[in-house]
């Protein structure tokens, strides 16, 4: 009986023959925390009476979520860290740096095959280069940055065959929304997610990313692909690590299979309170905008802020509306910034931060008033997310926030792309 | 191991957001403190109302959502004795495990908001008493079991230094 990706690379990884619901112990090959989740980790690491981390190159911890800080108490968490870090002579980002989950791939800490914990729940991120990783809590970040294993329940696979090519217009943030609005917020539970097709391989590593970053939202452990010669070669520019891609065997078990023809999709959008609330953009109504954001660990790269940037350029952001731009890393940052991409976004009005999570996770950065409608790219849009608990979300593509914040009202942005 | 207290009931998808907000978790780590605020989203005066050793009862999908191992501490801070609902997000359940909040999987259509629910986690059974009803509970997974007996993982690392099962 034949294995699929998430069976194969738990079974290499635990040294067992290991099969969908088997539980394992297994060795890690990066252990990732951020400033939400590492200080209690920290705090457990002492508790469990540690002194040394396993090995301090396969061990990464990002501030991001609240950066630069902006309160006390968090400043306090901040400094635990950097101590930390400095400490155990792990790799550390500090603010500027970017988010958690642009900066483990783009710094070439994960390859294909590997097996990768992280301390918050968009961890399946990496699963798009074809690496097995997942989100944890505090106490297991502290576990693996010990003992450099962790437990696993071999996780069942949810397989989507995805086929045909998106529109003009509509991008892979629009096919991940469909998919979770057809499976629901709990549709892959306890499952690894495979997604394969003609849709994916037209797809960039970028774009790639957006669906496995957003697997958790159905419930899944992971978001794997393949890995292709895509993926090979944006590994290789990012990584000396050495590695040898998995893939699924033939005759692999499948929980669940799904097949999708994609041509027709058209953008999608998700409505408050919860992500699988998706409809149609032609379905969705008039809904005015107070504010825009473009950024996040699931659209804030180099290929989302080139789409945003194309139906921005030589336009105002209506004067109803705000937008919010955050670059997912500094690197992108100042590739955008070599593009003209962020003088296109500074003079059509946007406000441009420092990368980071804060628009998205209600720390700063953004937090909407009582009432306001709020279009993002983030893969969140739960009641009090952004920091306000009466305001209201609505997830979308960048281009579909940027053709938005400049009509003042969600806009199907092929309208302005013509 | 036995559980006693009232039915404090919550629908489908309650997410990690819900049970203990962005706004008031990234600012410390006092759990007490943090308490205060846990479901305050959903029910502003949830943490006035639950005496110790209530029990949270939800749909499917309870703890969706960010891996903030903050909602099981605030929900254990609360003196919550156990979560009950007919499904968990897996990011959650393994929070709970390792932190040592019991949390039981079954069919929670049978209880109502304010029943007097009894817990008996060796017999896998939970008795309403408010109604009569007995429910078969999910049983746990030998490894969780152990995790969860022992207290949570930082006592299981502190006693073996790593994971060690039989």
């Amino acid at each position: 009986m034949g294995k699929t990706i998430a069976e194969k690379i738990l079974s290499q990884k635990s040294g067992r023959d290991a099969k969908a619901n088997d539980i394992v112990i297994a060795d890690l090959d990066f252990v990732m925390g951020q400033d939400g989740t590492s200080p209690l980790a920290i705090k457990a690491f002492q508790e469990m009476q540690a002194s040394k981390v396993f090995d301090p190159a396969r061990i990464a911890m990002v501030i991001d979520h609240s950066a630069p800080s902006p309160l006390e108490g968090v400043s306090e968490l901040h400094r635990q860290m950097r101590v930390f870090a400095r400490e155990q002579q792990i790799n550390f980002y500090d603010i500027g740096d970017g988010v958690c989950h642009q900066l483990v791939p783009e710094q070439g800490h994960v390859v294909p095959g590997d097996l990768v914990i992280g301390a918050d729940s968009h961890t399946c991120t990496y699963g798009a280069i074809n690496a097995l990783s997942t989100g944890v809590g505090s106490t297991d970040l502290a576990a693996g940055i010990i003992s450099g294993k962790l437990w696993f329940k071999v996780p069942e696979t949810f397989k989507f065959i995805l086929n045909g090519k998106l529109g003009e217009g509509v991008y892979s943030k629009d096919l991940i929304l469909f998919l979770i609005g057809e499976v629901t917020a709990d549709g892959a539970t306890y499952m690894a997610a495979e997604y394969c097709g003609e849709a994916i391989s037209d797809l960039s590593v970028d774009a790639r990313f957006t669906i496995s970053n957003m697997a958790i939202e159905m419930g899944a452990k992971c978001g794997l692909m393949e890995a292709d010669d895509k993926t090979i070669e944006w590994v290789k520019k990012h990584s000396r690590k050495e590695f040898v891609p998995v893939s699924a065997d033939a005759d692999a078990v499948y929980a669940k299979v799904k097949e999708y023809d994609v041509s027709s999709l058209e953008p999608q959008i998700a409505r408050p309170h919860t992500v699988d609330n998706v409809v149609g953009i032609s379905q969705l109504g008039e809904v005015p905008i107070q504010q825009g954001v473009i950024g996040t660990c699931t659209n804030g790269r180099m290929e989302d802020l080139r789409i945003a940037a194309r139906i921005l350029k030589g336009r105002k952001i209506n004067k109803e509306a705000r937008l919010i731009v955050a670059p997912a890393s500094r690197q992108i940052m100042i590739e955008a910034m070599r593009e003209g991409l962020i003088e296109t976004f500074i003079q059509a009005g946007a406000a441009v931060v420092t990368p980071g999570c804060g628009p998205c996770v209600g720390t700063h950065n953004g937090v909407p008033s009582d009432g306001e409608n709020v279009i993002s790219t983030a893969n969140r849009n739960f009641k009090g997310r952004m920091g306000n608990n009466k305001a209201f979300i609505y997830l979308g593509s960048p281009a579909t926030v940027a053709a938005s914040v400049i009509n003042g009202r969600i806009t199907d942005p092929r309208q302005l792309l013509s | 191991m036995k559980l006693a207290g009232k039915c404090h009931k919550f629908g489908n998808d309650v997410n990690t957001d819900y049970i203990i907000s962005g706004r008031h978790k990234f600012k410390t780590l006092d759990m007490k403190e943090l308490a205060k605020h846990v479901m305050e989203d959903l029910d502003p005066e949830f943490y006035n109302k639950v005496s110790t050793g209530d029990f949270i009862v939800a749909g499917t999908n309870f703890g969706c959502g960010s891996s903030r191992e903050q909602a099981p501490l605030a929900i254990i801070n609360a003196d919550i004795g156990a979560v009950i609902a007919k499904s968990f997000a897996r990011i959650f359940y393994r929070n709970c495990i390792n932190t040592g909040l019991p949390l039981i999987e079954c069919d929670t259509d049978q209880i109502n908001p304010g029943d007097e629910l009894e817990i008996d986690l060796d017999q896998g059974t939970l008795l309403n008493k408010t109604t009569g009803a007995v429910i078969a509970i999910t049983p746990l997974p030998p490894v969780m079991l152990k995790i969860l007996s022992e207290g949570g993982l930082v006592e299981h690392f502190k006693k073996y230094g790593t994971f060690h099962f039989d």
